[in-house]
């Protein structure tokens, strides 16, 4: 697969995505909207940069994993994954509506090429472990990357997965905590803080990097250095902004789990022009 | 058929043990297998496994939702995962693992729950899985099993194996009458018929079936003549086992080490009312929690017994009339 690092490229891409994603989630006049436009960056690079994928060959033993642990955020992957054929971009405005493939959550049954179907929070991790697990019991340079919701890591069993993963030296696998600082109810820092959420990943046992999740160039090389990162797995905590990217969404805790009105959708693709 | 014989009573080992060795075996076979466990390999028997095929063997910790759901990130990516704890821990703690990451995109999990029932005895309540063949049941996709002897456990988990998808086989920690010859054949979803009879049919699962068979020598003496059917599967059911014995004897006992809620008498009964009707009569755990004792102790207290199974045998055929 030819992948794309230029940062430029990768950044039209990403405005790209996001309008895909406004669009799908007026036209489904529900889902999570924030959580997609603070994830978008991530999952452009990884997709288009880093992760080793077949589109061609979906199931490739080879290839690396990604998991959406943060599965409500599905609309910024289902927009990245049709880019490369894994489904049909022209059904993807049937987000959440009977029939489609592009179900609320990610659900393999529905989309196969997908890696896990997820959606109920703090599972992700255990799966890219298992899946990391396997890689290695194969002699695989096959990679597993999961996405984690600052919210979702809340969930005691993330933590249990956090030492599992430390405690195994898995350094084939990757954790990227979308640090948007806003959950369902508010801000992250007022319902159940994390912090210090550095120090809580290193003492067990994680190499940690801190980046700006937004800029592209800073994850290209916290993903490089991910990788070299021998006998620990890795998490890359990425600053992000809940709804980056359309001016009445940022830092909006409104906008966690609500669809945009058509008014807003259109005031939000002149931003995103 | 054990029929005309005398049914003879024999402990052997438990079906916890029969696991384990089955697993070693399972080891030796297929490379894929691989087995987690949560911090009781001793008491479910996979240590053995582990100490030959360290490799294969992840010891999880006391963390039993992670253990599940790395279970199957493993069978996501194509191994075959053995996760095992106490039925009670693997089943309780690990319910939304097993609906999320394995019933609901339906991987080739299986999951092995030990000690289950009251039968584990001296450790109480709060250790005694009574529940889990509900729970597990409930779970969309599983096949769900729970095997009454050794021989039973051995080949039960090579059909778990050979079966795609997801599974969840119920285990005892108390030696298990011996029920069957070395050389008997097992079928997911197929009951065996082990004595025939006209008057009344005795369905039973795990340890309750070799007290069904002391139970039908017992309704001999009483000219009943009872059928006894070990339906070592749970679900899918038998259902024309069960058709059968409702047309046939019209009298149904079934017999399981669990609640009566949502256990396998319930689903027998779904069965009947969809296609025969028959007096039904359940034995079981009824609305409570036990406590602690010696495992024999308790089985004669909450009447886990031949007795008991009698009894009730004997009321339903009354009630036919």
């Amino acid at each position: 697969m030819q992948k794309i690092d230029n940062v430029a490229e990768l950044a039209a891409i990403c405005k790209r995505m996001r309008r895909q994603v406004i669009e799908m989630i007026t036209e489904a006049k529900s889902g999570h909207p924030g959580g997609s436009l603070s994830a978008t960056e991530i999952v452009v690079t990884l997709f288009f940069d880093v992760l080793r994928h077949d589109p061609a060959n979906p199931k490739w033993n080879g290839r690396d994993r990604f998991i959406l642990s943060k599965g409500h955020c599905c609309p910024v992957l289902y927009a990245v994954m049709a880019e490369f054929g894994y489904c049909p971009k022209d059904q993807l405005n049937t987000l959440r509506k009977v029939g489609s493939i592009y179900q609320g959550h990610p659900d393999v049954r529905f989309l196969p090429a997908l890696e896990a179907s997820t959606g109920s929070l703090g599972q992700g991790l255990s799966l890219a472990i298992g899946m990391g697990l396997a890689a290695r019991l194969d002699n695989s340079p096959s990679r597993a990357y999961v996405m984690l919701g600052d919210g979702e890591i809340q969930e005691g069993q993330i933590w249990e997965a956090a030492m599992f993963a430390g405690n195994n030296h898995l350094d084939n696998v990757c954790a990227i905590l979308d640090y948007n600082g806003i959950q369902l109810d508010g801000f992250v820092k007022d319902i159940m803080n994390l912090e210090p959420v550095a120090d809580k990943w290193r003492a067990f046992g994680w190499h940690v990097i801190s980046t700006d999740g937004h800029d592209i160039a800073a994850l290209q090389k916290a993903f490089a250095e991910a990788a070299a990162v021998k006998g620990k797995p890795s998490i890359i905590i990425a600053h992000t902004i809940k709804g980056k990217g359309v001016s009445f969404m940022e830092n909006n805790p409104k906008f966690h789990g609500m669809a945009p009105t058509r008014e807003e959708a259109a005031r939000a693709f002149l931003e995103l022009a | 058929m054990i029929t005309k014989t005398k049914f003879e009573w024999k402990l052997g080992a438990a079906t916890r043990e029969a696991f384990g060795k089955a697993l070693v075996e399972l080891g030796r076979t297929n490379a894929d297998v691989v087995v987690l466990d949560a911090d009781l390999s001793k008491s479910t028997y996979t240590a053995e496994f582990g100490k030959q095929f360290p490799d294969r063997f992840f010891e999880c910790g006391i963390a039993e939702a992670n253990m599940v759901a790395i279970g199957a990130g493993l069978a996501a990516s194509g191994k075959i995962p053995f996760v095992s704890s106490f039925s009670a821990f693997v089943l309780n703690k690990g319910f939304e693992q097993l609906r999320v990451t394995a019933a609901f995109p339906n991987v080739n999990l299986k999951a092995v729950g030990t000690h289950s029932g009251i039968s584990i005895g001296e450790d109480g309540p709060s250790q005694m899985s009574i529940e889990d063949i509900s729970l597990a049941c409930s779970l969309a996709g599983f096949v769900v099993m729970c095997p009454a002897d050794e021989v039973a456990m051995m080949k039960l988990i090579q059909a778990a194996v050979e079966f795609q998808g997801p599974v969840f086989i119920r285990a005892g920690r108390a030696k298990a009458p011996v029920v069957y010859a070395p050389n008997q054949e097992f079928t997911i979803g197929k009951a065996v018929e082990l004595t025939e009879g006209t008057d009344v049919t005795l369905i039973a699962t795990g340890l309750l079936v070799a007290e069904s068979l002391r139970a039908a020598e017992a309704l001999e003496a009483d000219r009943i003549s009872a059928r006894v059917i070990d339906m070592h599967t749970i679900k899918p059911l038998d259902r024309d086992a069960i058709v059968r014995a409702a047309k046939e004897t019209g009298a149904i006992v079934v017999a399981e080490e669990h609640l009566v809620d949502g256990g396998l008498g319930v689903r027998v009964a779904q069965v009947v009312a969809e296609t025969h009707p028959a007096v039904m009569e359940f034995i079981g755990i009824d609305n409570r929690y036990a406590e602690s004792g010696s495992p024999d102790a308790l089985l004669d207290k909450y009447g886990f017994r031949a007795v008991n199974v009698a009894e009730a045998a004997r009321r339903a055929v009354k009630r036919k009339r």
